[in-house]
């Protein structure tokens, strides 16, 4: 089942296709970036900020 | 073949790339780079691996694990040679000047004093930028001699050391647009317009984008700044200056293209695969490592 919870908001969030760890997401209720951290069974957490060295 | 993603985070672009693997029916490992913990004197797991695709997001730990790969012979796209020199803009612009690249002029400068000075002679504005970053972060146009002085004493006090390597960059007074054209081995594969009012053209910032040919001027310019960088996979940003043509501002290794498919019409992610296979076929021997 391709669905979670919004760690932030509680609110269901659905996949439309298999979920990848480090996949990011927009809750569609808060709106809050989210990680995929485990694929199963589907665990989400908050998307870690941007830091100094990210980039291409 | 057997080929490992090495990545950070399942963005757009790895997404399609993962997909574009699968629809190849390519044998690969996706490796989370958070899980990985290189035993220098034990290279054997590594060495299964045919090439090995880095798409990290965070260019130390790209760098630093793309290293340790081709010191253990893996090969890589890119190389650390690439992802060294294009991490850095300040190490990016002396290896463009030294290959006789056409650039904006770059000056660097180690003191906010020297700095200063360096930009008065050459006249506002000025574009600061810090040697590591990507994305537009921490650009800064300046237009006056007060700007100049408030945001070099801020570097200087708030920031880390490396804040304080002063990479001072000629504004080009560019038509609201820059390039970004990908390359892949000796071809410019494809290139976008990035147009935005604003004077930072980054799509991640909000610039528009939309095709831009590829004229063989900008081939020749854009192959020769990737080879300038050490070659592979690189996206090329280039400004348009009314006199000088073409001018390369800055080379990325871990090129983003998810704006770019559609509006190209360029199959972007299988020519990044080809030349994938192609490295670990032992094909492309043009890389330096």
């Amino acid at each position: 089942m391709n669905t979670a919870e919004c760690p932030e908001c509680g609110g269901a969030i659905s996949f439309q296709s298999a979920p990848i760890r480090g996949e990011i997401i927009s809750c569609p209720d808060c709106g809050a970036e989210l990680e995929v951290v485990n694929e199963n069974p589907l665990e989400l957490d908050l998307a870690p900020q941007e830091e100094e060295d990210w980039g291409e | 073949m057997k080929l490992a993603v090495l990545y950070s985070r399942a963005r757009v672009e790895e997404k399609i790339l993962f997909e574009t693997l699968d629809a190849r029916g390519i044998d690969y490992d996706r490796i989370d780079d958070r899980d990985i913990a290189f035993d220098l004197g034990n290279p054997d797991a590594w060495r299964k691996y045919d090439v090995v695709l880095e798409r990290c997001i965070n260019h130390s730990r790209a760098l630093y694990a793309l290293r340790i790969l081709n010191d253990w012979g893996v090969p890589t796209v890119n190389t650390a040679h690439t992802a060294d020199v294009c991490g850095n803009k300040l190490v990016t612009s002396s290896a463009l000047f030294r290959a006789g690249v056409p650039s904006p002029q770059v000056v660097v400068a180690f003191t906010p004093e020297a700095a200063l000075k360096t930009i008065e002679e050459m006249g506002y504005p000025v574009i600061l930028k810090p040697a590591i970053g990507s994305w537009g972060r921490l650009l800064s146009k300046i237009n006056d001699r007060d700007a100049a002085e408030a945001i070099l004493e801020h570097k200087e006090i708030l920031g880390s050391y490396h804040h304080s390597i002063f990479y001072i960059q000629e504004y080009i007074r560019k038509p609201k647009r820059d390039i970004r054209a990908f390359v892949v081995g000796n071809e410019t594969i494809a290139a976008i317009y990035r147009s935005a009012e604003h004077w930072i053209t980054n799509t991640a910032r909000g610039g528009e984008a939309s095709n831009c040919p590829v004229t063989p001027e900008l081939n020749e310019i854009c192959v020769a700044a990737s080879n300038a960088v050490g070659g592979g996979i690189t996206g090329v940003d280039v400004l348009e200056d009314a006199e000088r043509g073409f001018l390369i501002n800055e080379v990325n290794y871990t090129i983003e293209f998810r704006n770019s498919i559609a509006t190209t019409g360029v199959d972007i992610p299988n020519k990044i695969i080809d030349y994938v296979l192609a490295v670990g076929k032992g094909e492309i021997i043009n890389q330096k490592s």
